[in-house]
């Protein structure tokens, strides 16, 4: 007995021993975490973000460095509080008062102390940043905005969320990221890639040297600049004379599917989402959920198309059969498509072919177009889907598969959609006749009606719309060099051509021609609705305006949307005649209608609906210019003789 | 019939494994004290910790040789001696001694230093071996239980001033009387207030000696009546009481903050792990990181940060737990094991009681080293500075452990020669 008690002892004490150790060593993993984090550093070098030129080179988005003084509160210890504050030149006041608020956000993790240090106070305050535990300096590229417009398109830089964080193993807490417009769509292209270097660090923080010889290191890639197919001076006309409207600018070149412009209103300066406001900022676009400023409408807002619709119809009716150009409807002011309903028109009436249908707009013409198309096959579903299948050669009722990260759908009614909205019973031409004005079932966002319009100029084809004009040092995608051929024959285009061409000259547009350039286009009028307070109430109309130039060798095609502009002509024809000035002419003679343009306001329109308007949005707060509100009378008598009617 | 040749009767098997655990011991060392080596040098450069080390190992083998060639019988001959000699060398300490990290256990001579208390085990050893083994000596006999823990109580006493830490080392001689004779009741009250010093710490006192009191009256009532002892319970019940009472008021009121720490660390009561808590955290952390197989050798981050304090003397084994992982940490405790029992084995087939003691105190004292060291750098016993034998750095700890050891060698390739 006496014998064994030490063996016995030894072996007990052998076997806890072991047990501790595997625990230690196998079974808790967090040691080993906290080892690395312990003992090796993790350096990020962050690439330089590529520059954003527009189509001709003009610099429209740089980087700027910014340094900034980060702290932890729980490591702020025996600090010269004196000569770090003269350092920085802060109060020691403002000094208590930052880490206290460092404290309640966060006593260990690192908060900004003070924002954007110049190059002189940074180098001040590197030197010395050892004696100030706690301390460090984070250095950061910030977007450097060239020009105060283009925000919808460039988007924004912001510090990844944990959600991102957790998705893509690339970023880590801190890292930026691009959010919508192309910061979002090119964002691996314009950010590069990081370089890593792992370093050895002893118990004092100190650097020792590379982990491993540096054998895990990477180098970081830079990121490639681009070019985008914006033309700057368009867009940044296109977003002035857009000021106190509502609504969406998309001009696309009709050979290529270049974007033009893309004007989303109302719109905010870029600049106001870098630096110190940016989240305050942001918050307050965020919130403004009356003007809804970061809610780009040219590629979101799906709007009933109204009028412009009415080329797809005459196309479809051609390509099917059921019409000719010298086919002719009788119109007397309205058509009675069914017993007791009647659709109004405003032409001027009488006996109308394709070519006085379409520039007077005629609501009879194309009505009785559609129903022989959907009638054809003596099948209405069938007559739908034929129709349906058309219109998505356009690259209607799909995402388009443009490189910007937001879009819509739209919709086009198929078969599907109407045996679902009228189940157990039959539905008909009849039934479905509005679709023909573009005011039925059917919605298009602004770049899908660019793109429509786009493809009647080019007779029959489209390019997918884009905004990457070149990568430096990259290729863009291929689908932007794929023709996309409609099911529309080319030689069904020209007689619609023509219709819109006089549009211009006899038609609804007529005044808004410019002269040397012949211009082709649609107006377009779509009622619209809101429910307010629980009630269904008809809001003033959306004034809608396709046109492209020049007519036989077509360089711009543009889709302008103007919220509760009242009727086409109105507001949406004027801004389009004046884009395809600037983009041909590059310069305005008719200066008085730009003045009216830029001047003009909807504000009133807007906020009528609004007990209360708030007066202090941002947006109101950026707006260059004083609402001003042009008289009605004067826009009455200017535009008498080019007045859409409602319907058209 | 007599065989004089020391080196045909030496247990090959303990110098064996004595020789790998000294080169181990240097390799942790060589890796653990690069980082503060800013240009590598020789390792023959005597600047350096590795250096030095390779030094002391080279010195050791003359010592060895001196050991193995002197005449068995005068360590038995000679024992009080010695055991005078180490008692002068620890009390001489209070005059000369070098105060280093707040411990005067040291006598310096130029850049060396020498630590008497290592050779002071040795001397114990020989003069409990010595006592015990007179043929009159009865650990049955009070008398002789005063004297036997006499001659450890002095050593203890002159070291607690310098190091109370290593005087704990001193309780494994217990063991080695209960081998030869002491009550078992001693293991008994030892273990027993062992236990309930740990509780009375984790405890409060009051709740503590009422769960005693249960348990007392438990006892009594499930007795046969005719065991029944009243008088015993209450005495028993009063010392258990007072002892946990007075456990309260010393680890309050006597201890000093940074003892008191180094037990709230292993009871969970502290968590500033920057502060008291710093060594046992990243101890662990550098074990921990090792995983199954380590991060090879010379490739320890934590060893190469120095991030551990003490590395390479107290905490060396954290080197072996990071580079080499759980198995060449199992490879390490289990050379430790195999030469510890190895030695108990030996010691059981001594002829002489001498030699007997001796070996179950060489036995016991690598043990107690072995367990605190290990114990203590995984976290399970409080930081307390022992060395781990033959591996941590410094001269005196690995003469002073070599001598003990080949002195029992010695003894044992002696043993053919007697009688």
């Amino acid at each position: 007995m006496r014998k064994v008690l030490l063996p016995t002892i030894i072996f007990v004490v052998t076997i806890l021993l072991v047990m501790r150790l595997f625990y230690l060593q196998v079974i808790d993993d967090s040691l080993k975490l906290k080892s690395d984090n312990n003992a090796i550093k993790i350096k990020y070098d962050y690439p330089e973000r590529g520059y954003i030129y527009d189509r001709y080179g003009k610099l429209l988005v740089a980087n700027q460095p910014s340094y900034d003084i980060m702290v932890i509160p729980k490591d702020v210890k025996n600090i010269d509080t004196t000569a770090f504050c003269s350092l920085l030149n802060i109060t020691k006041e403002d000094f208590l008062k930052k880490i206290e608020k460092a404290r309640v956000y966060s006593p260990r993790l690192p908060s900004v102390f003070l924002a954007q240090l110049n190059k002189k106070e940074y180098a001040a305050f590197q030197e010395v940043q050892r004696n100030f535990n706690g301390f460090y300096i984070q250095k950061r590229s910030l977007r450097d905005y060239q020009v105060n417009y283009g925000a919808n398109i460039f988007g924004f830089i912001t510090q990844v969320n944990e959600n991102i964080i957790n998705k893509n193993k690339y970023y880590n807490s801190g890292d930026l990221i691009g959010k919508q417009g192309v910061e979002e769509s090119y964002e691996e292209i314009l950010r590069g890639i990081k370089g890593v270097k792992y370093i050895q660090k002893d118990k004092y923080n100190r650097d020792i040297g590379s982990y491993k010889e540096g054998r895990f290191d990477t180098i970081a890639v830079q990121g490639k600049d681009i070019n985008l197919t914006i033309d700057a001076e368009l867009q940044k006309y296109g977003e002035e004379l857009m000021i106190n409207k509502r609504g969406g600018i998309v001009a696309i070149e009709p050979k290529t599917g270049e974007i033009l412009a893309l004007v989303t209103a109302p719109s905010y300066d870029p600049a106001i989402l870098v630096g110190r406001q940016r989240s305050k900022n942001y918050t307050m676009l965020y919130n403004d959920s009356i003007a809804k400023p970061l809610y780009d409408r040219g590629l979101l807002a799906e709007y009933t198309p109204g009028s412009p619709f009415k080329i797809l119809t005459g196309l479809v009716a051609l390509q099917e059969g059921v019409i000719d150009e010298n086919t002719g409807f009788s119109c007397s002011h309205g058509f009675s498509y069914a017993p007791g309903r009647f659709m109004r028109c405003h032409c001027h009436g009488g006996l109308l072919q394709l070519h006085r249908g379409i520039y007077e707009s005629c609501n009879t013409y194309f009505s009785s177009s559609y129903m022989r198309i959907i009638d054809k096959f003596n099948n209405p579903p069938r007559g739908v889907d034929v129709w349906s299948n058309h219109l998505k050669s356009f690259g209607l009722g799909e995402f388009m598969g443009y490189d910007l990260p937001t879009g819509r759908r739209g919709k086009i009614p198929t078969s599907k959609t109407y045996k679902r909205m009228y189940p157990g019973w039959g539905w008909s031409s009849k039934t479905i006749v509005s679709n023909a004005i573009g005011q039925g079932e059917v919605l298009m966002t602004p770049i899908q009606l660019a793109n429509m319009i786009a493809t009647v100029a080019n007779r029959g084809f489209y390019y997918t719309p884009h905004i990457i004009k070149k990568i430096k040092g990259g290729t863009i995608d291929k689908k932007f060099r794929t023709k996309h051929v409609t099911t529309v024959n080319p030689k069904y285009f020209d007689p619609v051509i023509s219709g819109l061409f006089d549009v211009y000259n006899f038609g609804t547009a007529h005044g808004l021609n410019v002269e040397g350039i012949d211009i082709c286009g649609k107006t377009g009028t779509a009622e619209n609705f809101a429910k307010i307070n629980g009630k269904r109430v008809k809001l003033q109309d959306h004034s809608i305006f396709v046109a492209f130039a020049p007519k036989d060798n077509p360089k711009i095609a543009i889709a302008v949307f103007v919220e509760n502009g009242y009727w086409g002509a109105r507001w949406a024809g004027p801004i389009t005649s004046l884009m395809i000035e600037k983009y041909i002419k590059r310069k305005i003679t008719r200066k008085d209608l730009e003045k009216r343009m830029l001047e003009g306001s909807l504000e009133a329109e807007y906020n009528k609906y609004i007990p209360n308007p708030v007066k202090d949005t941002l947006i109101n707060q950026m707006a260059k210019k004083p609402v001003k509100l042009v008289s009605k009378e004067a826009i009455k008598t200017k535009d008498s003789k080019a007045k859409d009617s409602t319907g058209n | 019939m007599k065989n004089q040749s020391v080196t045909n009767n030496l247990d090959w098997m303990s110098v064996f494994i004595y020789i790998i655990l000294v080169i181990l011991g240097w390799l942790n060392i060589y890796s653990s004290s690069l980082s503060s080596v800013e240009d590598q040098t020789s390792i023959f450069d005597f600047t350096q910790i590795y250096g030095k080390q390779f030094l002391f190992i080279i010195l050791s083998i003359p010592l060895i040789f001196i050991v193995l060639s002197v005449d068995g019988k005068f360590y038995e001959k000679f024992s009080s001696v010695i055991y005078i000699v180490g008692l002068l060398s620890l009390a001489g300490l209070f005059v000369f001694g070098k105060t280093v990290k707040g411990q005067a256990n040291w006598y310096s001579f130029g850049s060396f230093g020498l630590q008497p208390s290592e050779f002071v085990k040795t001397a114990t050893s020989l003069a409990l071996a010595k006592y015990l083994s007179d043929v009159q000596v009865n650990l049955k006999d009070t008398n002789r239980q005063i004297q036997a823990l006499g001659i450890l109580a002095i050593p203890i006493l002159l070291i607690v001033p310098h190091d109370p830490g290593s005087a704990l080392i001193y309780g494994v001689f217990i063991l080695v009387l209960y081998r030869e004779g002491l009550p078992s009741w001693y293991v008994w009250t030892g273990f027993i207030a062992l236990v309930l010093f740990v509780l009375a710490l984790m405890i409060k006192p009051l709740v503590l000696t009422g769960v005693a009191l249960a348990v007392i009256i438990f006892v009594y009532y499930r007795s046969r009546i005719i065991n029944r002892n009243w008088i015993l319970s209450t005495i028993v019940f009063l010392l258990i009481g007072g002892f946990v009472f007075s456990v309260d008021y010393v680890f309050e009121n006597v201890f000093k903050q940074h003892h008191r720490d180094r037990f709230n660390i292993l009871l969970g009561k502290e968590v500033d792990m920057k502060g008291i808590g710093y060594n046992t955290n990243q101890s662990e952390i550098a074990i921990g990181s090792g995983g199954w197989f380590g991060k090879g050798y010379l490739e320890g981050t934590q060893t190469k940060g120095g991030f551990v304090p003490e590395q390479h003397t107290d905490y060396i084994f954290t080197t072996v737990g990071e580079e080499w992982g759980f198995v060449g940490s199992l490879f390490v405790i289990a050379l430790f094991v195999l030469l510890i029992i190895r030695i108990i084995y030996l010691a059981e087939r001594q002829k002489t009681k001498f030699s007997r003691v001796y070996g179950y105190c060489v036995a016991g004292i690598l043990f107690i080293h072995f367990f605190v060291n290990i114990a203590m750098v995984v976290g399970i016993f409080p930081t307390i500075g022992v060395p781990l034998p033959f591996f941590s750095y410094g001269g005196s700890g690995l003469w002073g452990f070599t001598i003990l050891l080949f002195i029992f060698l010695k003894m044992d390739a002696n043993k053919v020669n007697e009688w």
